[in-house]
């Protein structure tokens, strides 16, 4: 059966959605993310949406729940490249996605991952907290 | 068939005729539209109403019948709209369609009642078509305020870039939700465009906050937290601070500034930046002034 | 109101939701509704669709171009053969919980339309019609 692929980039998990997922894709994917955490001992996932162009409350449960359950794993989890049309409708429809944290791009999610084991492992920083 | 189907169908042509040949000067309006795009309306227009009358003669124009007549006339109604006709105008050149067809009616039915009936029902279907054109008049105005409407909302909340990766929005006037969207567009296409990561939204200029302004607010920072930027409130005035008190708003996922230079220096701290005062020149800066002024301290 | 274009839609799998939105998103292209629209009105659709499928027991989606004075809209028609809803009232309340609750989501589609009406009786099935207008 076709899936979504999981790239391993050092202790990070970097998931590109790029196709419009039906349900059993979904939930494959949320096996296969919680798979991989245990598997390679990721601390960071990094979930990259800007191609999806609907993102509706079924497919914005499964982010939060490999949010949750990455968490659970030890792994912190950063959605990015949300597009704006998305962002709105998604505020409208009332899902805030309160748990999950976000970054504009590739680029800034992985600061944001790198930023935050950093500090879980007791190096400073200097700057303060974004 | 009754008879009014029957015999308008016949003497289509000499109805026509008969109706251009009788149209005033006001419902012929040559400088507007062309005696050949007059013609042709109604040509279309006599063809589409005596095709409805043969099918369905009650004149109520709810029947699938009446949908060609309708369309037509909700065409040339708009185009008029846009050609400078006014609404009267465009009601009488249908009205004016009701002596050639009494004419036809009269030559060629001979018992009165009959002649009665038949003359009501062109009567009521032209009166009901009378005002669907008006109806379409004014459904076509609307529409152009309010186009014009949307495009002034869209150039009084402009968004603003006031260093790398941090923007400024300043609103003024009244939040309502058809406002909000284009907020919400603007805001977050520029955010993707200039990549920046802070928003300050300054509402100085929004005269009251109640529970409805809040509301839009906080949906339009929520979207903006969710493509990745951050968004803070400046421009809070003391007056609005105490409403927002009083309604229980809770702001307290949301930061807030009461002046727009506080929000950007806050947003310069967050994404790693300050401002440090050079040490002048010799031209006699304010900053040399200060500092000896300091120094003999 | 007047329909320029008629067309029916199954919604017997997850596939066929897929699809549906595959099909609103075409309608929606071809008459030219801006992006944000757009993908309100295709958002709708999904959540519609699947709430047919997953509550309705399956059933249809309709979609029609229609014409009103002076404007045009796309027009929805989610039909099934359900269970039907108790208490429509509250079922238009239950917003979505932060993604735990599985609420029929029928209120926050409410909000990505223009227009929105819906008719459902216990034991006969329910019909959700939504309307955006250009």
């Amino acid at each position: 059966m076709e899936r979504i692929p999981i790239l391993r980039m050092g202790s990070f998990l970097l998931i590109t959605i790029q196709v419009d997922m039906h349900d059993k894709l979904a939930m494959q994917l949320q096996d296969d993310v919680t798979a991989r955490i245990a598997e390679w001992g990721a601390t960071g996932v990094l979930i990259d949406i800007s191609s999806l162009e609907i993102v509706d409350s079924f497919i914005g449960r499964m982010l939060a729940n490999i949010a949750a359950m990455s968490r659970v794993l030890g792994a912190d989890t950063v959605v990015v490249g949300m597009q704006p049309a998305v962002a709105i409708t998604l505020v409208e429809l009332g899902m805030s996605l309160p748990g999950i944290r976000t970054a504009l791009n590739v680029e800034s999610g992985m600061e944001l991952l790198y930023r935050n084991s950093a500090m879980e492992s007791g190096v400073g920083d200097e700057r303060s907290q974004a | 068939m009754s008879r009014l189907g029957e015999t308008v169908a016949r003497h289509e042509e000499s109805i026509r005729n008969d109706w251009l040949d009788s149209m005033s000067k006001s419902v012929q309006r040559v400088d507007l539209i062309s005696s050949a795009e007059l013609r042709e309306q109604s040509h279309r227009l006599l063809s589409a109403i005596l095709r409805g009358v043969q099918v369905d003669e009650s004149a109520q124009l709810s029947g699938a019948a009446w949908n060609e007549v309708k369309e037509i006339l909700q065409e040339i109604s708009a185009s008029r709209a846009h050609q400078g006709f006014t609404p009267s105008e465009t009601a009488n050149f249908v009205f004016s369609l009701k002596q050639p067809l009494f004419n036809v009616l009269r030559k060629n039915i001979s018992n009165a009642d009959e002649l009665f009936r038949e003359v009501t029902t062109v009567t009521l279907l032209l009166d009901r078509l009378a005002l669907l054109t008006i109806e379409a008049f004014m459904a076509t105005r609307e529409e152009l305020i309010s186009r014009q409407q949307q495009e002034l909302l869209e150039l009084s909340t402009p968004v603003v870039k006031l260093w790398d990766g941090i923007l400024a929005l300043p609103i003024i006037g009244t939040l309502d939700s058809a406002r909000t969207q284009i907020v919400m567009e603007n805001l977050l296409q520029t955010v993707v465009a200039t990549n920046s990561k802070y928003a300050i939204i300054d509402i100085t200029g929004v005269p009251t906050v109640d529970t409805l302004v809040a509301q839009h607010l906080l949906k339009t920072i929520t979207a903006a937290r969710l493509m990745g930027a951050e968004c803070i409130i400046s421009g809070v005035r003391p007056q609005i601070a105490q409403t927002i008190v009083h309604l229980g708003i809770d702001l307290s996922q949301v930061i807030t500034k009461a002046k727009l230079s506080d929000a950007f220096a806050l947003a310069l701290q967050r994404s790693g930046r300050s401002v440090v005062q050079s040490n002048g020149t010799s031209n006699g800066s304010m900053s040399n002034v200060l500092t000896s002024a300091a120094k003999e301290k | 109101m007047s329909v320029l274009r008629h067309e029916e839609l199954p919604l017997r799998s997850s596939s066929d939701v897929v699809l549906a939105r595959q099909k609103v998103r075409e309608w929606t292209t071809s008459l030219r509704f801006s992006l944000v629209d757009q993908t309100k009105m295709v958002t709708a659709a999904s959540e519609l669709a699947r709430n047919t499928l997953d509550h309705g027991q399956g059933g249809q989606m309709t979609l029609e171009v229609i014409n009103g004075l002076s404007k045009t809209g796309l027009k929805l028609i989610f039909e099934d053969n359900g269970p039907g809803i108790k208490d429509i009232e509250q079922a238009l309340k239950d917003g979505f919980t932060t993604g735990a609750g599985m609420g029929l989501g029928l209120g926050g589609s409410k909000r990505l339309v223009n227009e929105f009406s819906i008719e459902s009786e216990v034991g006969k099935g329910t019909k959700v019609t939504v309307i955006r207008w250009k």
